[in-house]
């Protein structure tokens, strides 16, 4: 019998609920933007804690190539184990492929409060071939640093796989930008 | 002061139990842990597995050739968005290695038993097992030279994608549903370099227009099916090549004029087919630099 995050909680053998071990893998951190939960993030797809108390954690990828995967696997076998919980499994879902629009609302602020703009809404898409954007999107990002709206794209590739690197036109300070996917 | 200076090294060199890493990025998990790589009826397991793999050479390949820009691109920023790129397609060659490995564990496990399939795939196969388009393999050249070949690749991949997201096979789909999301940003950056070099100085619009003639020749083959890919495109898990060329050929018509460049002539095509294990020079020296350091020392782990 398994025993998922939501319902009642499961008596778990060695460490203990659900609700526990879901408060534990929710409070892992990302190794690249560590101001974030795997939670705030929204990678963190769901926790089950079986009748002899296993736990079976499920995250999803942000991007193909993030690094970033590997490590939080640790983190969350880590965590789990140092709470008494002896078997932990971390599994990964691919589908449906993680979106920016999954970084919750507390995860943008936290992003903002350390000088990363979070993303907008992820892009829209009609039928048809993916459409070629010729011209860089205009975005409205706000300047982390002084709140000005008046910000620039300098590249949509930055320091890592999720971030673009913006530049505000009233303080000047470049800024990175979680972009939309 | 009895300062061992040889810890630091023994530190790294340790078997790390448990779950520690000695470094952020080392380590490696299986990327398909948890997944079900259950092989979708009517399909054999060798077709699903051959399949896999071309559409990660091309990935693993065009990312060997990204990544030779670190330290050479002409700005940091290209240079970290060349970078990016590369990773985001060593993350697709890394699902897809892994997802022909599932499907068909003979061809990894006769070239390295005691490797995780992947790492197998990537490293111990030689040139003629490779099975990338030839395109992927070609020098890089200059910098117009490799952003014609990236925005070529890109808009092939990513049509490719966008259709193989309805693929009988959920690996595979997914794999495609996440690719396509970020091959979209490859194909924008490339197209408007493309734009930016062929629309600038006289000199950036002659590079940009060699770069793209130097790297036609290698369109027709995008196109031609292998007869493993008409088996899959026929049982609704692969993409047929043919049906990708009218969008194709309708992007490179949005690219072409604002960036003042003539399009290159039909004619302008080499007899090429990496598909089939045919491949050239390029491909042997890019292999002989990836794979050296895993073949010299096998029982390495990192
Ligand atoms: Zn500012």
């Amino acid at each position: 019998m398994v025993t998922t995050v939501g319902n009642a909680r499961g008596g778990g053998a060695q460490g203990g609920t659900v609700s526990d071990a879901r408060a534990i893998a929710e409070s892992v951190t990302d190794p690249e933007l560590p101001m974030l939960t795997l939670s705030d993030l929204g990678v963190l797809r769901s926790v089950e804690v079986s009748a002899d108390g296993g736990v079976t954690v499920t995250i999803t990828p942000t991007y193909s190539g993030c690094p970033a995967m590997d490590a939080m696997r640790d983190d969350l076998r880590r965590s789990l184990h140092e709470a008494g919980y002896s078997t932990v499994d971390v599994r990964t879902v691919l589908q449906p492929a993680w979106s920016t629009d999954w970084i919750t609302a507390a995860g943008r602020a936290k992003l903002s409060e350390h000088g990363i703009a979070p993303p907008g809404p992820a892009r829209q898409r009609a039928a048809g071939p993916v459409p070629l954007t010729l011209q860089p999107l205009v975005r409205r990002v706000s300047c982390p640093v002084c709140g000005s709206p008046d910000t620039e794209e300098l590249s949509e590739f930055s320091a890592t796989a999720c971030k673009a690197l913006r530049r505000c036109r009233s303080c000047r300070e470049p800024f990175e930008h979680v972009k939309e996917i | 002061m009895t300062t061992d200076h040889d810890s630091a090294y023994d530190s790294l060199a340790d078997e790390h139990g448990g779950d520690a890493r000695w470094a952020f990025g080392t380590g490696f998990d299986d990327p398909l842990s948890g997944v079900d790589t259950a092989v979708p009826d009517g399909v054999e397991p060798a077709d699903l597995a051959a399949y896999s793999l071309m559409l990660a050479d091309d990935a693993l390949v065009m990312s060997q050739r990204l990544t030779q820009w670190c330290t050479n691109a002409p700005e940091l920023e290209e240079e970290v968005a060349l970078a990016n790129i590369g990773l985001d397609l060593l993350g697709q060659a890394r699902l897809l290695l892994a997802r022909a490995g599932a499907a068909d564990p003979t061809l990894p496990g006769r070239l390295a038993p005691d490797l995780p399939h992947e790492d197998a795939l990537a490293y111990f196969r030689g040139p003629a097992e490779f099975r990338n388009v030839t395109l992927a393999e070609v020098d890089n050249g200059d910098f117009a030279r490799s952003v014609a070949r990236l925005l070529i690749f890109s808009t092939w991949r990513l049509a490719l994608l966008d259709r193989l997201t309805s693929s009988r096979d959920a690996v595979l789909a997914a794999v495609a549903a996440k690719g396509v999301k970020e091959v979209t940003y490859h194909r924008d950056y490339a197209a408007r370099w493309v734009v930016r070099l062929g629309d600038g100085t006289a000199l950036s619009h002659e590079r940009m227009s060699a770069g793209l003639n130097a790297t036609w020749p290698y369109v027709e083959e995008l196109f031609v099916s292998s007869d493993v890919e008409q088996r899959l495109a026929a049982a609704d898990v692969g993409v047929d090549l043919a049906g990708l060329r009218a969008e194709f050929d309708d992007v490179i018509a949005q690219v072409l004029p604002p960036a003042g460049l003539v399009h290159p002539p039909p004619e302008n095509t080499v007899d090429s087919a990496g598909r089939s294990g045919r491949h050239t020079e390029a491909l042997v020296t890019l292999l002989a630099e990836m794979q050296g350091l895993a073949r010299a020392h096998p029982e390495a782990t990192w």
